[in-house]
């Protein structure tokens, strides 16, 4: 319950929680934190209101960014893209929204809505549709649920804008996904038109704000001289997997998605040990010595050793010292209808999902 | 016999040492660093020379160390009135040039900063097209108001050509000899970082300039005939024609040089080093023998780069720092007296109170006339050198990663102003020849060879490229002077470039080795 403000010294806590959250995936939050800065220093803060604060029958859009990370990281937005957006779907729908939200809780994606909102002038929710990082639009809880992606409009910095209709989200992904590879493998978001009532069946609550929270502990875990990753681990009730040195990152680029598996070598108390990372975008299957640790949907990232930042997908490199950990994602994604959606068949994986708890029990 | 001359010009002292074959040093000197840079090397050289009573003629490689540039970028001085433009609109406007950036510095580089239609999307085709008139506005524009310009377009390490043009208008108004770093040729991909180091390049080309035109005079003029190398971030050599143009290369390399220097002087392969300089002091540190790089991005006077550096925090605190009253408490740099010590520290006769100065009348160093620091209140000293101090030990804290004590190796003319215990440290080991390590970290460097080329993995296997691209960086580094039997892989990084038509890949590889003899 309740409202807060967000500032811009908030953004450098949300950053450092998202990444964590972004599961490798999500893009490194630093351009979405500067864009948030500049906008909140232009338009001032942003509140931030708890899901049982929207009415019910009110519209909310989400905000976001869609396409390759690392493409975002060289070809910034121009900053006019989402506005441009949020109102197209307005009006589309003959009416206003009284709120945006994240459509996921990682990386770019948390940081992107709260410049959206600041611009807007609206609240922003503290919610997601993920309660981490995913690759693909109908990997949402609003997607579970039955919520339509559509009318969804794509916008990018020369001025083009798209609007979608489609007849499932997965279609929604096809056509999205070619319309942001032509607009330059990044584009800007609005989709999932929701009312309030919807909002609060199907969204993941709190995200944002445990975000903050999570960055909050690292910064204070590393003030304190206290292990930051261990930190981690506990306010995520997650577990440490590995602890290695990147030896190799195998990457492959397809259709926007940066695919790849990392392997590490163990250090420390896990010398002699080998584990590799499936990713795609997003850090998805992890396998010691061969053998599955962890398995999406539940969180896996890598953390550098002595400082606890996240280190994603496209900031692998060589010889970097990680610290593995998961953490047991959102119980919406534990339900067979979860599970159809982003399950580790759903990528390609020979892999049976067990949650992570139980695989440590029986490790 | 065949010798290894490593000097390093620091802000504050001159420091050279010879090294026989087997790395041992044979000779040490320090001398104040001069207002041309020349007559110092000179001096140093001369004493070097003559101390280790070989001729000029048998010194085979020459390597300097310079934190000329660093200096410049920390005190925010002698850097060049720059121009910067990036080439991106409509794109990249939600982040304006120079962004979280220090005010201060933003100031004195940000004056005339551009966004440009132009750059390029990830597969190379334009975002925009390159606006060339605005391009000869602006240099019109700047034309008597700025010495340096850097340019930074969207994708430019895919597709550098709106970079390249954008040179060639520019020389064409402002002249062929007008300094204009692009972006391309200095930084990886992500434009704000990359944009940043091109920026800072900028601004200290002219002091680049500046040292390694006295470098080479000074060693023509004394007949060593050596091969000569800058060192630069990642602890090796470069050549001076490549370090001229690159001089933001250098930047982390007097630190690099002195964690070498200080793990080959105490033979610790772990430890913190702290290297106190006139005007600054480097904490880094040493892990398993090498400096332990940062693996975020690496900031350079509070400006994010994307180099891969040393992990490193430097504090404006040095032998040369200003000492005074500001607001009732004694103050302690950034400011610093930097290579006029000997003129202006109060122990010389000069008229500025210097943590020299404090040091001399605590006792802890016996330099110029004590007796001209006597008169300074025992107080102001003692809260001066307390202020200091607590300087070191809270970088020392925020480099740690574990509350427990680590040894402390304590290099650089300066670190006479620590004292042997200090809180966070389990022991503070001043090594022989202490004062120079960062010349005798620059006197061992390594060679490397780099290459940076797009691949077709077409009907290949994946490995059977790598091990071709780290061949080939092998046999640059061979080339570059490096003994084969020492050379190591010591990065690679790949970025794949899915949107050309066939399967491709762009890697950059960079080898390392042993100078052969």
């Amino acid at each position: 319950m309740g409202e807060r403000l967000l500032t811009a010294d908030d953004m450098e806590k949300l950053a450092i929680g998202a990444t964590i959250l972004g599961t490798g995936g999500g893009g490194d939050p630093y351009i979405g934190k500067l864009m948030a800065i500049q906008a909140i220093e232009e338009y001032g803060p942003v509140r931030l209101i708890d899901v049982e604060d929207v009415p019910d029958d009110e519209l909310v859009i989400p905000t976001a960014m869609m396409g390759a990370p690392t493409v975002m990281l060289e070809k910034i937005p121009n900053g006019s893209e989402l506005v441009k957006a949020f109102r197209a779907i307005e009006d589309f729908m003959g009416r206003k929204a009284a709120a945006t939200i994240s459509a996921e809780a990682g990386g770019l994606n948390s940081t992107v809505p709260v410049g959206a909102a600041a611009k807007l002038g609206l609240p922003l929710v503290d919610a997601d549709g993920m309660g981490r990082a995913f690759p693909e639009i109908q990997m949402a809880s609003f997607s579970v649920y039955g919520v339509p992606a559509t009318p969804m409009v794509l916008t990018d910095e020369k001025g083009n804008l798209s609007l979608l209709q489609t007849i499932s989200n997965l279609w929604t992904e096809k056509l999205a996904r070619a319309a942001t590879v032509a607009m330059g493998c990044s584009a800007m978001i609005t989709l999932y038109p929701m009312t309030g009532a919807q909002v609060k069946a199907c969204a993941v609550r709190g995200t944002l704000s445990y975000a903050i929270r999570l960055g909050e502990a690292v910064l204070e875990a590393r003030a304190r001289k206290e292990d930051p990753v261990a930190r981690i681990v506990e306010e995520t009730r997650g577990f440490r997997l590995f602890k290695g040195k990147i030896v190799d990152v195998l990457r492959r680029t397809t259709a926007g998605f940066a695919r790849g598996t990392i392997k590490l070598e163990g250090i420390d108390d896990c010398k002699g040990r080998t584990m590799e990372i499936e990713f795609q975008n997003e850090n998805l299957v992890a396998k010691e010595d061969g053998q599955v640790v962890a398995s999406v949907p539940d969180l896996i990232t890598l953390l550098e050793v002595e400082t606890g930042t996240a280190i994603t997908t496209e900031g692998l490199k060589y010889g970097y010292r990680a610290t593995v950990i998961g953490m047991p994602c959102a119980s919406v994604w534990r339900t067979p209808a979860g599970l159809k959606v982003v399950g580790p068949r759903y990528f390609g994986y020979d892999v049976d999902y067990a949650p992570i708890e139980e695989r440590m029990a029986t490790r | 016999m065949k010798y290894r001359l490593g000097i390093d010009v620091g802000g504050t002292n001159t420091d050279a040492v010879i090294l026989d074959l087997s790395n041992q040093p044979i000779a040490k000197a320090k001398t104040p660093t001069t207002e041309d840079v020349t007559s110092g090397i000179l001096k140093a050289l001369d004493a070097v020379i003559e101390a280790a009573g070989i001729s000029p003629a048998e010194i085979s490689h020459a390597m300097l160390g310079t934190t000329h540039c660093t200096n410049a970028i920390v005190e925010r001085s002698r850097l060049s009135p720059i121009g910067v433009i990036r080439l991106g609109a409509p794109a990249t406007l939600a982040i304006k040039p120079l962004t979280a950036w220090p005010a201060d510095l933003r100031s004195q580089l940000g004056k005339h900063s551009y966004v440009v239609e132009g750059g390029h999307e990830f597969d190379g085709s334009e975002i925009a097209s390159l606006n060339e008139n605005e391009l000869r506005r602006i240099a019109r524009e700047l034309k008597g108001f700025v010495k340096a310009i850097a340019v930074a377009g969207v994708f430019s390490p895919v597709n550098p050509s709106h970079e390249v043009r954008a040179g060639e208008i520019l020389r064409e108004e402002l002249g062929n000899d007008f300094s204009i770093s692009l972006s391309h040729e200095i930084g990886a991909l992500g434009l704000l970082e990359r944009e940043n180091a091109t920026i800072l390049n900028a601004a200290v080309v002219d002091v680049a300039k500046k040292a390694s035109e006295a470098f080479r005079s000074a060693l023509q003029s004394r007949g060593v005939r050596a091969r000569m190398y800058f060192t630069q971030n990642d602890g090796t050599l470069m050549a001076l024609d490549y370090a001229i143009r690159y001089p933001i290369r250098t930047v982390a390399s007097g630190p690099a040089n002195s964690i070498r220097g200080a793990a080959y002087l105490s033979g610790l392969s772990d430890a913190l080093v702290v290297d106190v300089g006139g005007t600054t002091s480097d904490i880094g540190v040493l892990a398993k023998g090498f400096p332990r790089e940062s693996a975020v991005a690496v900031e350079i006077g509070g400006v994010r780069t994307n180099f891969r550096m040393p992990d490193l925090t430097s504090l404006g605190l040095g032998g040369g720092s200003i000492v005074r009253r500001v607001g009732g408490r004694m103050a302690v740099g950034p400011q610093s007296v930097g290579f006029r010590l000997t003129e202006k520290a109060l122990v010389f006769g000069g008229d500025t109170f210097t943590m020299t100065d404090v040091a001399v009348r605590r006792g802890m160093a016996c330099l110029g006339d004590p007796a001209l620091v006597r008169p300074l209140p025992a107080a102001d000293v003692e809260e001066a050198f307390s202020t200091a101090i607590a300087m070191v030990e809270e970088t020392i804290d925020r480099m740690k990663t574990s509350p427990e004590p680590v040894p402390l190796v304590a290099v650089g003319g300066g670190s006479i102003l620590l004292p042997d215990a200090i809180r966070g440290a389990s022991e503070v080991i001043h090594p022989p020849h202490f004062e120079v390590a960062n010349a005798i970290g620059a006197a061992i460097a390594q060679v490397s060879g780099e290459i940076d080329r797009v691949w077709s993995l077409d009907g290949r296997q994946r490995a059977d490229v790598l091990e071709e691209a780290k061949e080939a960086a092998r046999q640059e580094a061979i080339k570059a002077g490096a003994d084969p039997a020492t050379i190591e892989i010591i990065e690679v990084d790949e970025i794949p470039l899915a949107y050309l038509p066939s399967n491709a890949v762009r890697l950059r590889c960079k080898a390392a080795g042993s100078l052969a003899e």
